[in-house]
C-alpha cells in the first residue's frame, strides 16, 4: 500500500514541522542564491568586459555579498523630507515580498516518504500555480509605482511610470506564451505540469524527456524576453536606467531599503528562472531518462537549470544595449503580443487535429 | 538581427573564457612607469654634496611657485643650497626645473604614490630629496 500524503488533516504535528523545514530550507537557499547571484553578476560580467571583478574580500572576492551587506546596514537611513512617508517605507517590502512568495510553488523534487507519510517536495501544491506567480509577478509593479511615487523626486517618479508601463504591456505577451503550455498540459499545477515533462518525447522518443521547450520553442523564447522586461533586466531596464533617470524609482532610497531592491530584482531573477525552468525545461527532472541522470536528485537538476538560466541574463546584460523605450514599447505590443497570440492559435489548431 | 544578437554574445562569452582579463591588481602588482614618467623629483648628489648651485634658475621657472631656495657658500667659496624645498602640494609636476637646470643637479623618478596624512608630510626638504 503507498503511504498517505501528508496533509493538516491526517497528522497536523508532522505537517506543521515539516512545513517549516521545508520554508526554512527554500528560504536560506533562495536567500543565498541572491546574495551570490550579485557576485557571480559582478565577475561574470567583470570577465567579459575584461576585468576581473571583486578579487579583495576573501579568495577571489567570495565575502563580497556581506561585505556588501554589512556596509548597507551600517550606512545612514534617509526619508527624504518631500517624501509621503508610509508608502516610502512599505514600496522596498512590496516588492521583496511577492518575489520570495512566488517560490512557495516551485516543486523541487519528487515526493519522499517521511515515516508513515508521503510528503512533497514543494512548499505547496496549488491547483492554481501558475495564475498564483502570474498574479504575485502583478503585485510586484505596485512596489515599484508606489516607490516612484512616495519619494516625490521627478526621476523616481518616471522611474515608478515607466515601469508600470513596461511590466503591464509584458505581463500580457507572457502570460500569452505560457497559454500555450496549458494547452498542452491541460492543468495549472506546476506538480502535474512536472510529471507530465518527464514523458517520453512526443510519446515516441524514450531516452528524451518530453520537455514543452522542445513543443513550444517560440512560447520559451517569448517567454524568457518578456520575464526579463518585467524583471526589469537589462537590455529592458528602462525603470532604473542610470545613464537618463540617475537610478529611477530606487534614486532616493538609503542603506537596507535600497539593499532590498537589489534583494528583489535577484529574487525575481531567480523566480523567473526557476519558472522558465519548470514549465519549459522540465523541472526538477533529469534532461536525459539515463539511469546516472536520474539519480542525481531533483533539486540538483533545478538549481542547476536555474542557475544556467540565470547566467544567460547576465551574459545578456553583458552584450546588449538598453533599448530606447519606443522600441521597447514596439517590441512588446507589435511583435511579442502578436507572436504570442499566433502561437495560441497554432497550438490550439494542432491540438484540435491531432485529438 | 539574430546573426549580429549571436555574434555579439560569442564576442562576449569569449572574454570570459581565462586569460582576457587585462586587469592589474595594483597593489600587490604594479607596472613599471615610463623612463620619461613625471613623479617625485630627486637631487642628485656629487661625491660630498649635492649637485645644486642654488642659482635660482628652478624656482623662477616653477609655474606654481612651489620651490624655495636660499643660497649660501660654503668653506671652498661654492654656492650650494642651504634650503631646498618643494612643496608637493602646489606641484604640478611639469618638469620645467629639470628642464631649467643648467648642472642636472634635479632629477624626476617614477614615484608617484604620494599621499600622506598631514600637510607637513609634503614638505619635501633638502634631506627627503636626496634620499
Amino acid at each position: 500500500m503507498t503511504p498517505e500524503m501528508l496533509s493538516l488533516s491526517n497528522s497536523p504535528v508532522w505537517f506543521v514541522g515539516i512545513m517549516l523545514v521545508k520554508l526554512l530550507v527554500v528560504f536560506t537557499v533562495v536567500m543565498l542564491s541572491v546574495a551570490y547571484a550579485t557576485w557571480c553578476e559582478r565577475k561574470v560580467i567583470g570577465h567579459m568586459q575584461t576585468r576581473l571583478g571583486p578579487m579583495r574580500t576573501g579568495w577571489h572576492g567570495l565575502l563580497q555579498p556581506f561585505a556588501d551587506g554589512i556596509k548597507l546596514f551600517f550606512k545612514e537611513e534617509i526619508v527624504p523630507t518631500d517624501s509621503i512617508k508610509v508608502p516610502f517605507l512599505l514600496a522596498p517590502m512590496m516588492i521583496l515580498v511577492p518575489a520570495l512568495i512566488t517560490v512557495a510553488v516551485i516543486p523541487f523534487g519528487p515526493d519522499i516518504q517521511v515515516g508513515d507519510f508521503m510528503v512533497p517536495q514543494q512548499i505547496t501544491d496549488l491547483n492554481i500555480g501558475v495564475l498564483y506567480i502570474l498574479a504575485f509577478a502583478g503585485l510586484g509593479v505596485y512596489g515599484i509605482v508606489l516607490a516612484g511615487w512616495a519619494s516625490n523626486s521627478k526621476y523616481s517618479l518616471l522611474g515608478g511610470i515607466r515601469a508600470s508601463a513596461q511590466m503591464i504591456s509584458y505581463e500580457l505577451a507572457a502570460g500569452l506564451s505560457i497559454i500555450a503550455v496549458f494547452m498542452l498540459s491541460e492543468t495549472l499545477s506546476l506538480r502535474e505540469i512536472v510529471a507530465l515533462q518527464q514523458q517520453d518525447l512526443w510519446g515516441i522518443c524514450s531516452f528524451v524527456p518530453n520537455w514543452y521547450i522542445f513543443t513550444q520553442p517560440l512560447a520559451f523564447c517569448l517567454f524568457v524576453v518578456t520575464a526579463l522586461a518585467e524583471i526589469n533586466r537589462t537590455p529592458f531596464d528602462m525603470p532604473e536606467a542610470e545613464s537618463e533617470l540617475v537610478s529611477g524609482f530606487c534614486t532616493e532610497y538609503s542603506s537596507m531599503k535600497y539593499a532590498l531592491f537589489f534583494m528583489a530584482e535577484y529574487a525575481n531573477m531567480i523566480v523567473i528562472s526557476a519558472l522558465a525552468a519548470t514549465l519549459f525545461l522540465g523541472g526538477w527532472s533529469a534532461p536525459l531518462n539515463i539511469a546516472i541522470f536520474t539519480m542525481i536528485p531533483g533539486f540538483v537538476w533545478l538549481l542547476a537549470k536555474v542557475y544556467f538560466m540565470m547566467f544567460c541574463f547576465m551574459w545578456l546584460r553583458a552584450t546588449f544595449p538598453r533599448v530606447r523605450y519606443d522600441q521597447l514599447m514596439r517590441l512588446g505590443w507589435k511583435v511579442m503580443l502578436p507572436l504570442a497570440l499566433a502561437n495560441v492559435m497554432i497550438t490550439g489548431l494542432v491540438v484540435v487535429i491531432l485529438q | 538581427m539574430f546573426k549580429e544578437f549571436a555574434k555579439g554574445l560569442s564576442i562576449t562569452f569569449k572574454h570570459l573564457l581565462p586569460g582576457h582579463s587585462t586587469t592589474v591588481q595594483y597593489p600587490t602588482v604594479k607596472l613599471k612607469m615610463s623612463d620619461r614618467f613625471r613623479g617625485l623629483h630627486r637631487l642628485v648628489p656629487s661625491q660630498d654634496r649635492e649637485k645644486c648651485v642654488a642659482c635660482y634658475l628652478c624656482p623662477t621657472v616653477c609655474p606654481a611657485k612651489c620651490i624655495t631656495v636660499v643660497s649660501a657658500e660654503n668653506e671652498k667659496g661654492e654656492k650650494y643650497p642651504e634650503v631646498y624645498t618643494i612643496d608637493m602640494l602646489r606641484c604640478i609636476f611639469c618638469g620645467y626645473c629639470v628642464e631649467a637646470c643648467p648642472v642636472e643637479a634635479i632629477e624626476m623618478t617614477g614615484a608617484y604614490e604620494l599621499a600622506n596624512y598631514k600637510r607637513e608630510d609634503f614638505q619635501f626638504t633638502k634631506q627627503r630629496l636626496l634620499k
